[in-house]
């Protein structure tokens, strides 16, 4: 995001555009990346409920995978995917990545 | 009357705090706050005190939130929403306003058990129609751990720093629920968010309090408890396990205890998985762990009988 000069911040520091922080890459944070195996995934959806960064991707009410881009990689899906499913683990980043 | 929503139900509704803030990995604060806007039915308006949440999802010239919300200070979160509230009383008493909104305000244990106690007291003896939700992580982590009033026994903090004279925090912490429910509000209740069902519920009935309502919820941090990012949900389950954080509400003035553990976790198993305590597994400490755990025996004890049980 390009910064703004004085003339074109807001009055009040408002900020118009809601959810803007989504342009920030705090994936590039993350030392270790969740890896899902969706075969595996009973869809109890607790990775998702407790992300502290909305990184869980539901789609047609489904786990779908995660959001990269925004992914800490702090490891809370993975533990508490339940014991008997283990879905998710956690990847080295040094690996290098694991798709694309 | 709200009623519960399964976790299906919660996914469904939009993401309201997108990613891309500056949390650390792992912080309770993000878990706790999303719950929240997917249980809500209603349209939020938002204030915030100053602290690591407030913070780190406002970084200039960014925000993570994607309804309306508001900053003004450390002290005053629940003055400001309350002025808001206010204000759209007013405006849809004059009929230009006529959607139902819901007004919440959020602040630390700083920002809350401290520095905005007089404003949220206030704020609930003029009995305005809002949430108060305090995201309690146990000192003033967004400036490097400070002890606040929220702090426990024995906690190591850079203001109650463990060495040879000083055991860590020398004193008790403050026990805000009993606080704001002495205030004879509505509903006043603690939860955690590794129970989303409880939490989720909670936020639901607060909402739908004629009155003020308050949450006081347990947000493990792993920056400030020197733990690793991916116990937080654990950590927040064991608070709760071993009485330290009992789930119990408050309704005028009608206490109920919302989850009993079957085997009470003794502290120790709590304490000692936390760098900030540990100093506690050394032998001479021993006496500091049962000081630690008489109070939480005590303070159950108390609750049940307050409960009636
Ligand atoms: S590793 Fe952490 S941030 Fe990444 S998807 Fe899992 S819970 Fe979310
Ligand atoms: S210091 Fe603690 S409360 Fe603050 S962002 Fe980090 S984990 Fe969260």
């Amino acid at each position: 995001m390009k910064k703004k000069g004085w003339k074109e911040v807001p009055i009040g520091g408002v900020l118009k555009d809601k959810g803007s922080s989504v342009a920030y890459n705090s994936g590039s944070w993350r030392s270790f990346r969740p890896v899902i195996d969706l075969e595996k995934c009973i869809n109890c959806m607790f990775c998702w409920v407790y992300c502290p960064d909305s990184s869980v991707i539901i789609k047609g009410g489904l786990v779908a995978g995660f959001d990269l881009e925004h992914c800490k990689g702090c490891g809370i899906c993975a533990k508490e995917c339940p014991p008997k499913v283990t879905a998710i683990t956690m990847e080295p980043e040094s690996k290098g990545p694991v798709c694309g | 009357m709200a009623e519960p929503l399964s976790i299906k139900e919660l996914a469904k509704s939009e993401e309201l705090l997108v990613g891309g803030h500056r949390l650390c990995p792992g912080c309770g604060h993000s878990i706790i706050l999303r719950q929240m806007l997917h249980a809500s039915e209603y349209p939020l308006v938002l204030a915030m005190s100053t602290g690591c949440l407030e913070v780190c999802t406002t970084i200039y010239p960014y925000t993570s939130w994607k309804t309306p919300w508001i900053h003004s200070a450390f002290e005053n979160a629940a003055a400001t929403i309350t002025g808001v509230e206010t204000m759209y009383r007013a405006l849809k008493k004059k009929g230009k306003i006529d959607k139902d909104v819901k007004f919440v305000a959020v602040g630390g244990d700083g920002g809350t058990y401290d520095i905005g106690l007089q404003s949220l007291s206030g704020a609930f003896e003029r009995g305005h129609n809002f949430v108060y939700v305090c995201t309690d992580n146990g000192a003033y982590m967004n400036t490097g751990t400070q002890r606040s009033s929220a702090t426990p026994f024995a906690a190591d903090t850079t203001t109650s720093p463990v060495g040879k004279k000083i055991i860590g925090k020398q004193q008790e912490r403050k026990n805000l629920t009993k606080i704001a429910a002495a205030h004879d509000i509505p509903y006043a209740a603690q939860a955690s968010p590794h129970n989303w069902k409880d939490l989720t519920m909670k936020f639901r009935k607060a909402l739908e309090i004629d009155g003020p309502a308050f949450l006081n919820v347990v947000s493990p941090c792993p920056r400030g408890w020197r733990t690793d990012a991916s116990e937080t949900v654990n950590l927040a389950k064991m608070a709760v396990d071993s009485c330290y954080w009992p789930l119990y509400e408050v309704e005028n003035g009608k206490i109920t205890i919302n989850y009993k553990p079957k085997e009470k976790v003794p502290i120790f198993e709590w304490l000692k998985v936390q760098g900030r305590f540990k100093h506690l597994l050394k032998p001479e400490n021993e006496g500091l762990v049962k000081m630690f755990q008489d109070k939480i025996d005590r303070d159950w004890e108390d609750l049940q009988k307050r409960a009636g049980e």
